[in-house]
């Protein structure tokens, strides 16, 4: 299948470590994956209002670029952003007044009909890798880290994008890793999301609940897929420690900086500064690191 | 035989606003049972000024500006955990996304630029403020 890489404009700056760690993980798996010429923002959310369609758009815009390149799927890293584009893609499916509609709105395009499949970097890796072969890779097994998976909301809701039913994806990646993975009452439930900006105290009473469940699954660690549950659960946990002294702190990672340290791949690309120092300092004490560039 | 007068407890201003709901989410609060699954689910219902069942219930009865002053639709962050768990289909979310929709279609913003920390400005990744901006303004 020719797949296009669509990254989506926050691996491009503020979570360059989510998108350097997992090209540089494929890379070393021997897959071969080219960026989407001329891609655009995908809108980070998907238009609830049944009479806009304006913001479909930008996520069709992008589907009919992969498909003008003769791809039959994108890859995506970014939850929200396999989301939207995944959302988009069913609508162009289900809905024939509303893709006419679109279409003929971008009459200058190519007509849009649902033949680019979205596709997240966590299924391509079982299915066009497969957890054995990538057992078998590993260089550096993760053995030590007890890992928190958290898949948040835009992986698994609504139901038609569910990367999977009753998810388990996140927690074989890890054990291919070689990590152990703790069981995390709010895996699946939201960090919170865009509220960290508009009411800042709703989204710590979010975090509160969340942390709470981390400290009492043991995890020394959490892995997640989306730089918006990054940001949340990530680069505000300090204003949440400061408030609640009985928390512990838990570093986060992208799922694919957890890979790439497994592969032996060297630190530097894994941009660990944009974690937070705590997260490289575990992993060096643990010594998974392959060179100290970070 | 004097035919008795139905009373018809909805004002026609508020049908109007009803049917806006209706029109934007495309779905029918009349099928709610009151059963709160999405109360019990909603990761920000304790920052709401009342339960997404409660606002369904007064939305039922036409009462959206009390649901407006709840914050419902503004303190949602779009889950779609009540969405996949409704026993009577509903998308509440996209009721919600609807309520929230009437404020912003008035030209009334629910997130200020000016309000946010510096630190948060700096640090916040592009899609925190695109999701903030989409969400929370007109
Ligand atoms: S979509 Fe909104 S109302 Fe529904 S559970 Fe999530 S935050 Fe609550
Ligand atoms: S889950 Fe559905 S039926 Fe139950 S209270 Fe909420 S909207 Fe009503």
């Amino acid at each position: 299948m020719k797949l296009a890489y669509y990254p989506g404009c926050t691996l491009k700056t503020k979570a360059r470590n989510l998108e350097d760690s997992a090209l540089a993980a494929l890379k070393a798996l021997s897959i071969e994956v080219k960026e989407l010429d001329r891609w655009n923002c995908c809108g980070a959310v998907f238009s609830l209002a049944d009479d806009d369609l304006i913001h479909h758009i930008a996520p069709v815009r992008n589907l009919i670029r992969a498909q003008e390149e003769g791809c039959e799927g994108i890859l995506t890293l970014c939850s929200q952003c396999y989301n939207t584009l995944a959302r988009a893609h069913n609508l162009m499916i289900d809905d024939e007044e509303k893709r006419d509609t679109i279409n003929r709105f971008m009459d200058e395009e190519p007509d849009y009909k649902g033949e680019v499949q979205v596709i997240h970097y966590l299924t391509y890796l079982r299915d066009h890798v497969g957890w054995d072969a990538l057992r078998e890779k590993v260089k550096t097994p993760l053995r030590d880290l007890r890992v928190a998976p958290f898949y948040g909301c835009s992986l698994l809701r609504p139901d038609d994008v569910a990367i999977e039913k009753d998810p388990t994806i996140l927690e074989e990646f890890l054990s291919a890793l070689g990590a152990q993975t703790v069981s995390l009452t709010e895996a699946r439930e939201c960090c919170g999301s865009y509220q960290s900006l508009a009411n800042p105290d709703a989204e710590q009473q979010r975090l509160g609940k969340i942390f709470g469940a981390v400290n009492r699954s043991g995890a020394n660690a959490i892995a997640l897929s989306c730089p918006m549950c990054e940001y949340n659960l990530g680069r505000q946990q300090h204003q949440l420690l400061e408030q609640n002294a009985n928390l512990t702190a838990t570093p986060t990672y992208y799922f694919t900086q957890l890979l790439a340290v497994a592969l032996g791949i060297e630190a530097g690309v894994c941009h660990f500064d944009l974690n937070g120092k705590p997260a490289f300092e575990l992993l060096k004490e643990k010594s998974y690191i392959v060179s100290a560039a970070s | 035989m004097t035919q008795v007068p139905i009373f018809n407890p909805i004002a026609s201003q508020d049908k109007a606003t009803l049917e806006k709901i209706a029109l934007i989410s495309g779905q029918d609060i009349y099928q709610c049972m009151q059963c709160g699954t999405c109360s019990s689910v909603c990761p920000m219902v304790e920052t709401m000024g009342m339960t997404t069942r409660q606002g369904i219930h007064l939305l039922q009865f036409g009462k959206t500006a009390a649901v407006m002053d709840a914050r419902i639709g503004e303190l949602c962050a779009s889950c779609h955990s009540c969405m996949v768990r409704c026993p009577r289909g509903i998308d509440v979310a996209k009721v919600y996304d609807a309520v929230r929709q009437l404020t912003l279609r008035e030209n009334i913003n629910l997130i200020d630029l000016n309000e946010i920390p510096k630190e948060t400005l700096t640090d916040a990744p592009q899609i925190a403020f695109v999701s903030s901006f989409r969400k929370l303004t007109s």
